[in-house]
């Protein structure tokens, strides 16, 4: 445990403000300030950037990159000219907020300088950027597509791109009312599928199914003429793919192997298997529309993503005249649903864990116990076991509701009932620590355990920095950084609770970062039960009749502490000269995605079974690693 | 689930009044069809959000094992059943065809989910498949986002009944009884979007009238829905005026396939004619082969 | 390596295998038996040992704020005055709060007057879009649009019957009163009555629906259109006489129009119903 209290001479290095002034002092002509309206940092020129991201890091002290996104202007809107730009949070690790600064190109050349050099962490975002937006990074050690595929026609998040079933800028979709006649959208496309192709599309291009460019590009390749010899033992270098249907990738994930004999000496995760162009629908959404879609992010913590973005808007909002910000109860209310998702995405992430490691389904089954009563919670006050759909702007859903019973409908139904602050209380004193302490009995000590996990999949504190891991990755390796204490919002000031932290950086840190993590939530679970009892009965969802909230413009960056990491969401809001109903971008920083960076760097010299635990470990969902 | 042996008495032979309930007469297919009912083996495989409802599925408080299903098996060649549970996105249909095509005859599908069915929220998506029916045959459809593993389990329950009714005597239930191998179904391809073999010619024509520039066909530019009429007031009206909704839900309407519905019916008639004929081709060209 | 956390691990497991007998023996090895109604204890917060849901037998009856696939409210088919009729009033807002965009809706018009009539024409719901947010139900002005608990609807084929149009959405209000007591309760606080907002305001002005002002006004509209059409379509013919509004002829029309409603309306019932059962047969 490390108190995480900051003293203020260690953020002495200054606050944002004089972290920018040092900056434009350094960069004179190359650095200026945002003064669009809404928004805030820095602008800097492209030639300049890498060296200016040099200083941020190593002499401002800002070692996190956080984001690294970019953006498409284009057409009417706040901006006088079409441009294309890239947007970096960065944060110090000691605490604090962010320094934002941004890189702009013009959209033909589209090419800027790559950051991977100051950050690692900036190697998976600047190849979605390129991906879906087209940004070219100059000194990019590998600039491919991440998540469509070679050869695919276009970057679809570039605001001239349109898809098959394109039907309007944005919704609501005139054609669903008042004369909504019906009609599937493939019956408007000639395949009757969502397909569209380019007029000079060139069949016979399409003969070569063969992967082989993909790995060169990754600068592996079967060598079957240096054979190494390990004492004696010959052996030559395989690839050896992993997924995407692997039962122990955690869905749809695929992992590119070199190995030689049974050790890894490169490892290339390839994603993109579950990519859903969260972002690209995101930015067709109204604001209100997005919330339910970013349940499908982490779907096993669906409360979490609902907190980060709706913290996201609500900065928006806040500049706004019309805005009810959220009343104690509703902070309550969504810290209590929080933390118990954050159990639950732990029970479950720890569980998969095992099952990676060979103890099949067993520890899983036992932890599902009270995820399910959990989710029972969830479905009776929410409405969905795992789409809770629960937040809205300033507020959430509805109250807790008295009591949880559920009402027969279907022959053989049962019924049940119960008091929802009894269950709650019964729930959070007794059942949940009590299933804590027995995972605590069940694993912690298991010899198999320690063998399997100690000293594998090891990330160094400066390594997981630099990597921009997040979370309990990141927490593993030393660095006590929580955004509930680093970055607080909503309640968590007034809440006490210690941030787990193990040093180890192996697989067992993470585990045992975990484990203290539950145990953290469940003391912030009883500080909230006497909150919930004397908040009793106030308003929850002020803006409820707001269904089309109109946000004013500007940029915000809401993120939250999931249970797998940093959650952040980047929301701009550009449509007409004051407000928009929706988002101009909208791009999520999912720490599954981002954490996933220091895979190869984790794996390699790794044996082929260790690198499933590995990938286990670090805990991902695909829904939010490919959006 | 046990073998009803009241169901197994009715048959159509006549059995002694003194020897009802002590024999059982039952066809063959029944006790094949009781075997295969219950002990579906379903593949160990997750696509999206749906899977960890089918993992909650699988698991203690819901539990299929009690209907023979407990054997997930990851790989295709021991499986009986795959539920697609998720979103199919372009880049994951490849290697979920050829999942499919590596599973042995008899096999089943079932679309877990809206995404599965038919896109989901997800469909206007450029990665999104709207359906895995697109490409696969689908036994079973199970709504919901996600369905609850109640849901779930009543679209197992709904397959079994429909392995149930399936008979050993009617070619078109067991296509796979007795004919060797089935075809497989072709691998899409990633081109510059998701390229399904089948309309291979299709998409050669396109580009060919779209490269002579000609516009006897209509020519499908890089986005075909913009450029096609809307949804137009004469349809609109033929919906109106029909009693309930008929556009869609008209059964005595034969639809071949979804996406001529909102085609002309010359367009329709057209591509017919187009179809019987390399349907004739290629029986002549196969022809030729072997002869 | 001395094998002690390995000893604690396995204990873990036994202590789990024993618990799930506990159950077992304190009901006598037949805790399943419907007649001990202890579904509950089994599934709630101090049960211990297995928890599984006989699902067929037994199942988890949904909470009240469970959503599902949306269904349409409609007056209950024996209503006083308005048996059948939708609740509601096709103005658009589940459409258009809808994130994936699955609701159409035609809004009817007055096929003389060619203005919009508060109920809707067609209503589909594309179940294969739908993600059951629930925005739809939330935002509803009128109460008209909710959450079903049905969630038994598995199909073979989804070309015919996934797209879910007024007639399979429609529900009577008693079954969302059954499904949600205390949220049906909520809501007609909120209203300020058991009925349709339309409904009460309509009674507030007092009388029958037919009496009130802005009926008349549509009427006379109606007339007005009416007459100008057939002097546009038939100028040679003379004016057809002009017919004196008689309100005792037009209470009677009402009375007639509204049996014949309620008639057609348990007609739909029951043929919905027989299509219900026959569905579940086969």
């Amino acid at each position: 445990m490390v108190d995480m209290t900051i003293p203020e001479e260690q953020i002495g290095i200054g606050t944002i403000e004089d972290a920018i002034g040092k900056l434009k002092q350094r960069f004179p002509a190359d650095v200026s300030d945002d003064d669009r309206q809404g928004y805030s940092g820095v602008i800097i020129s492209a030639d300049k950037l890498q060296e200016a991201a040099r200083y941020i890091k190593n002499e401002l002290g800002f070692d996190f990159l956080s984001s690294a996104t970019a953006v498409d202007y284009l057409g009417e809107g706040v901006h006088s000219e079409d441009h294309l730009e890239m947007v970096y949070h960065a944060y110090r690790t000691t605490g604090g907020s962010a320094l934002v600064f941004k890189a702009q190109t013009d959209r033909s050349s589209a090419t800027l300088p790559s950051l991977t050099p100051i950050w690692m962490g900036a190697d998976f975002q600047e190849r979605e950027a390129y991906d879906l937006m087209g940004i070219k990074f100059e000194g990019h050690p590998n600039l491919q597509r991440i998540l469509l595929w070679e050869g695919f026609n276009g970057h679809p998040l570039r605001k001239d791109w349109k898809e098959a079933y394109y039907e309007e800028d944005h919704k609501p979709f005139g054609s669903r009312w008042p004369a909504g006649h019906i009609h599937r959208a493939e019956e408007k496309n000639v395949f009757g599928k969502n397909v569209s192709y380019p007029a000079d599309v060139d069949l016979s291009r399409l003969n070569d199914i063969s992967e082989t460019n993909m790995y060169q590009a990754f600068g592996m390749g079967v060598d079957t003429e240096h054979v190494v010899d390990h004492n004696g033992v010959r052996t030559d270098q395989l690839i050896v793919n992993m997924g995407p249907h692997h039962p122990s990738t955690h869905g749809v994930f695929r992992m590119i192997m070199e190995l030689d004999g049974e050790t890894v000496t490169a490892l290339e995760p390839v994603m993109g298997y579950l990519h859903r162009n969260h972002e690209k629908i995101g930015e067709r959404n109204t604001f209100l529309h997005n919330i339910p879609f970013t349940d499908r992010l982490d779907y096993i913590s669906s409360m979490g993503n609902n907190h980060g973005y709706v913290l996201a808007v609500e900065q928006l909002l806040s500049l706004g005249a019309k805005y009810t910000p959220p009343t104690y109860r509703t902070e309550v209310l969504r810290v209590l649903m929080v933390e118990l998702t954050r159990i639950v995405n732990h029970l479950w992430g720890i569980g998969f864990w095992l099952n990676d490691l060979g103890a099949f389904f067993t520890p899983v089954l036992y932890f599902i116990q009270e995820r399910e009563r959990i989710l029972d919670f969830f479905e009776a006050v929410a409405g969905s076991r795992m789409m809770c759909n629960y937040m809205r702007f300033g507020g959430v859903f509805a109250d807790l509701p008295e009591r949880l019973h559920s009402v027969s409908n279907l022959m053989n139904d049962r019924v049940r009932d119960t008091n929802t602050m009894k269950f709650l209380t019964e729930m959070i004193n007794e059942r949940i620590p009590r299933s804590i302490d027995e995972v605590d009995e069940y694993l912690t000590q298991n010899e198999i355990i320690q063998a399997r996990a100690k000293g594998v999949g090891y990330i160094s504190r400066e390594d997981a920095i630099n990597y921009s891991a997040a979370g309990p990755v990141l927490r593993g390796s030393g660095v006590a950084y929580d955004i509930r204490k680093s970055d607080p919002y909503s309640i968590y000031p007034e809440l006490d609770f210690d941030v787990a932290v193990q040093d180890e950086g192996d697989m067992y840190a993470r585990y045992k970062v975990r484990l203290q993590e539950m145990r953290e939530s469940v003391r912030i679970l009883k500080q909230l039960l006497p909150r919930l009892e004397y908040t009793q009965g106030e308003p929850v969802n002020e803006n409820n009749a707001a269904y089309s909230s109109k946000v004013p413009i500007g940029e915000a960056y809401g993120r939250v502490e999931n249970g797998k990491g940093e959650l952040g969401y980047y929301v701009v809001s550009a449509g007409d000269k004051r407000a928009a109903a929706n988002p101009w971008r909208y791009h999520v920083r999912a720490p599954s995605f981002i954490n996933l960076t220091p895979l190869g760097l984790m794996s390699t010299g790794a044996k082929v079974a260790d690198v499933v635990a590995i990938l286990g470990s670090i805990d991902i969902v695909l829904g939010e690693t490919d959006r | 689930m046990e073998l009803n042996l009241q169901e197994l008495n009715k048959t159509e032979y006549p059995i002694p009044v003194e020897l009802q309930n002590n024999i059982a007469i039952t066809s063959l297919t029944s006790v094949y069809n009781w075997g295969r009912r219950n002990s579906m083996w379903p593949m160990l495989f997750g696509l999206a959000c749906c899977a960890i409802e089918m993992i909650a599925t699988a698991s203690s408080r819901f539990d299929f094992s009690r209907f023979g299903m407990e054997v997930m098996r990851a790989t295709p060649r021991q499986s009986d059943l795959m539920i697609v549970s998720g979103t199919v996105t372009k880049k994951m249909i490849v290697p979920i065809v050829r999942l499919y095509n590596q599973m042995p005859e008899p096999k089943y599908v079932l679309a877990m989910g809206a995404c599965a069915s038919g896109g989901g929220p997800f469909k206007e998506g450029y990665n999104v498949v709207s359906g895995i029916d697109k490409y696969l045959p689908v036994d079973v459809y199970v709504p919901g986002c996600p369905p609850t593993p109640q849901a779930l389990m009543y679209g197992l329950i709904a397959l079994q009944k429909k392995i149930d009714g399936q008979s050993l005597q009617v070619a078109d239930d067991v296509p796979w009884y007795g004919v060797g191998p089935s075809e497989p179904t072709p691998v899409p391809i990633l081109g510059p979007d998701i390229i399904d073999p089948r309309q291979m010619d299709m998409i050669r024509r396109q580009a060919e009238a779209a490269a002579r520039a000609q516009t006897e066909e209509p020519v499908y530019q890089l986005n075909a829905a913009r450029d096609l009429p809307a949804f137009g007031a004469e349809q609109a009206a033929a919906v109106a005026t029909k009693p309930k909704a008929a556009a869609a839900i008209d059964e005595s309407v034969e639809i071949k396939s979804f996406s001529q519905v909102g085609m002309s019916a010359d367009a329709i008639e057209a591509l017919r004619v187009k179809r019987r004929e390399n349907a004739i081709q290629r029986k002549a060209a196969r022809k030729a082969k072997e002869g | 390596m001395n094998g002690v956390g390995f000893a604690k691990g396995m204990w873990v497991t036994l202590r789990h295998f024993l618990e799930t007998y506990v159950d077992d023996v304190r009901y006598g090895f037949r805790k399943y038996a419907p007649d001990l109604n202890n579904f509950e204890v089994r599934q709630g917060v101090e049960a211990q040992g297995a928890f599984t849901v006989q699902y067929p037998d037994e199942k988890l009856a949904m909470p009240e704020r469970f959503r599902f696939v949306p269904f349409l409210v409609v007056e209950n088919y024996d209503h006083e005055d308005r048996p059948g009729k939708d609740w509601c009033t096709s103005c658009g807002i589940c459409s258009k709060v809808c994130p994936p965009q699955c609701i159409w809706i035609v809004r009817s018009n007055d096929p003389e007057t060619g203005r919009p009539v508060p109920e809707p024409e067609a209503f589909f719901i594309d179940i294969d879009i739908c993600m059951n947010c629930g925005f739809c139900a939330e935002f509803c002005p009128f109460d008209a649009i909710k959450m079903d608990h049905d969630y038994e609807l598995a199909s073979y084929d989804r070309t015919t019957n996934h797209i879910f149009d007024k007639d399979k959405l429609s529900k009577e209000f008693r079954y969302w009163n059954t499904i949600a007591p205390t949220r049906a309760v909520e809501e007609a606080e909120a209203r300020g009555g058991w009925e349709h907002k339309d409904a009460q305001k309509e009674a507030r002005r007092g009388g029958s629906s037919r009496d009130n002002k802005a009926t008349e006004a549509r009427e006379e509209k109606r007339e007005a259109v009416r007459a100008r059409k057939e002097a546009a379509a038939a100028p040679e013919t003379p004016a057809p006489v002009a017919e004196a509004p008689k309100p005792a002829a037009a209470a009677q029309d009402d009375e007639e129009e509204k049996r014949k409603r309620r008639e057609a309306a348990l007609r739909r019932k029951a043929a919905r119903a027989a299509k219900r059962d026959e569905e579940s047969d086969s």
